[in-house]
């Protein structure tokens, strides 16, 4: 019989969760609401190639964080479709923050601008020159930024019900105050039961 | 505390929803991720039908100009492409550290093309030539620029621009523009008469070759002490300036303008001089109607050549989006809102022609006559 504690995420992730979730949300805002007011979008576009650019790097960084640190496993009394949709959603948040900024990259390799990071930081581009790609790029990058947006609210409301309905160290596991106490003290709680009967633990993603 | 794991489990079904309090909760949700959704849908503009966005401005040209062209620009839609190169005398060093500026030769691409959204436009007496040029160092650091041959710009931003093609846009009656709307523009725009007035004053080129182009837009120009100058700039022709005349127009090629300048490059190459006007305390820098003083200090910083002319074809001037906020470092905008305007229409502009079938340009370059 094993027991598995409750334990946070590890610091590090959690931090980078929540630097990107601010990052992420506030590119979101900018790329729609630079297309939508011709008054604000240089500003908001200057803003937008390089924090792209960082969500990448971020996301990268994420990634292997996440090999080398896994996150804690979900709660054992969590329905089977439940963990699905806990797995599914956060895959698709993963390629969506993959995607999204190398799409982006790669529609202006296709159109031919330059990658302007900051003043002479540009980047190379990894597209060859071609219009109809660009096109198709283009809507790419729009399509995939929506469905990135929706998974996300989906996401958020998913850990409201964590938090608010469920009540269980899903939400907790993810915050600075959360389950910093019981992380040492956690054998004999209430889900080392549910293990105990043999619930695979699948992991939990951030 | 211990939990069996029917009770663990428990908390995940439906009744676990109708305890006490778990309504309220669960509309607290549902209420957190619709005002999220409805931020959203406010930055996005779907909330705010009079927003004007890209998409918006740029079906207004296509309205203007009997629909959308397949393929071609929505504004300057007729053009050729050209290139040359730019040689810089040293002269900009003090003023920007852009690449571009230190003493040698950079390899330039560009457009010329008439104002307006006609793919197949007959050249005519008052047609407003444009130059966009592409300078290219090796290393990086791009500078592009539009231009256009008349001294000012008629509206100061965005929504005079959107408004001043509908108001502008001749009656099909009567082949003028419908007196009201114009009366109604003009008094949502006053920058629009006086500008207009400077522009008719000023005499138009008889071609590309000896037209001068200006920028028009305020810049910034950053040097490497960090130092800011307001500038704005234009291309000076080399070729003396002949005004355009009357017997030009009747002219039975249709493409005239053109056909003259690919002949004129087919002679010698044509050049301009790059001249930078120094803006002082008090020029106005955010709108592009008001000139500024003549006496304003000039600098000339390098000459471009145009040695080659080649009709529009896939992966030349055709599929570049010749924006004005593609600058290097040491070149930045100034607050004249129509640079952001023209950014984002030229965006959605070539984000719709890039995804159409193309069809040749009305302008076709003679085998063997490009240079």
């Amino acid at each position: 019989m094993t027991m598995t504690p409750h334990r946070p995420f590890p610091i590090f992730s959690r931090i980078l969760h929540w630097t990107m979730a601010v990052l992420v949300l506030a590119m979101l805002f900018i790329g729609i609401g630079m297309v939508s007011s011709v008054s604000a979008y240089h500003q908001l576009v200057a803003i937008h190639k390089p924090l792209g650019i960082l969500v990448l790097v971020l996301v990268a960084i994420r990634l292997v964080n996440r090999l080398i640190n896994p996150p804690p496993p979900l709660p054992e009394g969590m329905p089977q479709w439940q963990r699905f949709a806990a797995l599914g959603s956060h895959v698709l948040l993963y390629v969506l923050m993959f995607a999204v900024p190398i799409v982006g990259w790669a529609m202006l390799s296709a159109a031919r601008y330059p990658v302007v990071l900051y003043g002479a930081l540009q980047l190379p581009p990894i597209m060859p020159q071609n219009p109809a790609l660009f096109a198709v790029l283009r809507e790419t990058h729009t399509v995939l930024a929506l469905l990135l947006f929706a998974t996300f609210l989906a996401h958020l409301g998913a850990a409201l019900m964590h938090a608010l309905i469920f009540r269980d160290d899903v939400f907790p596991s993810m915050t600075f105050w959360g389950l910093r106490d019981r992380a040492g003290t956690a054998s004999g709680d209430r889900d080392s039961a549910a293990h105990a009967s043999g619930t695979p633990a699948l992991v939990k993603s951030e | 505390m211990a939990e069996d794991p029917a009770a663990s489990s428990q908390r995940y079904r439906l009744p676990s929803l109708s305890g006490r309090g778990a309504l309220a909760r669960l509309a607290a949700i549902g209420a957190s991720v619709l005002a999220i959704a409805l931020c959203f849908a406010y930055v996005g503009g779907w909330l705010s039908p009079g927003r004007l966005g890209e998409a918006r401005f740029v079906d207004r040209f296509e309205q203007v100009n009997g629909g959308a062209h397949a393929g071609f620009r929505r504004n300057h839609a007729k053009g050729v492409c050209i290139a040359g190169g730019f040689d810089s005398n040293g002269q900009g060093v003090r003023l920007s550290k852009a690449v571009v500026f230190t003493p040698g030769r950079v390899p330039v691409t560009g457009r010329f093309s008439l104002a307006g959204g006609q793919p197949h436009v007959a050249d005519g007496p008052t047609a407003v030539l444009a130059m966009a040029l592409r300078l290219r160092p090796p290393a990086g650091q791009e500078w592009r620029m539009a231009m256009i041959d008349i001294p000012v710009f008629l509206v100061r931003n965005g929504e005079g621009l959107y408004e001043q093609l509908l108001a502008t846009q001749p009656d099909p009656a009567t082949g003028q523009p419908d007196p009201a709307k114009m009366a109604a523009f003009t008094a949502n725009h006053p920058e629009f008469l006086p500008a207009m007035q400077l522009v008719k004053s000023t005499p138009l080129p008889s071609g590309f070759a000896n037209a001068t182009f200006n920028g028009l837009n305020a810049f910034r120009f950053v040097n490497a002490s960090g130092a800011v100058t307001p500038v704005r700039w234009s291309m000076a022709a080399s070729d003396p300036f002949t005004p355009e005349t009357p017997e030009q127009a009747k002219n039975p090629d249709k493409n005239y303008l053109f056909d003259d300048f690919i002949a004129r490059v087919a002679r010698r190459p044509v050049q301009w001089h790059l001249l930078v006007t120094i803006g002082q305390p008090g020029d106005v820098t955010s709108d592009p109607t008001i000139p500024w003083p003549a006496e304003r200090e000039r600098v000339d910083v390098g000459t471009l050549t145009i040695n080659h002319v080649e009709t529009e074809a896939p992966g030349n001037c055709r599929d570049i989006n010749f924006d004005p906020l593609v600058l290097p470092a040491g070149i930045e905008p100034s607050d004249d809102p129509i640079l952001s305007a023209r950014s984002a229409t030229y965006s959605q502009s070539f984000t719709r022609r890039e995804g159409e079938k193309k069809t040749p340009s009305a302008v076709q370059v003679p085998v063997g006559k490009g240079s």
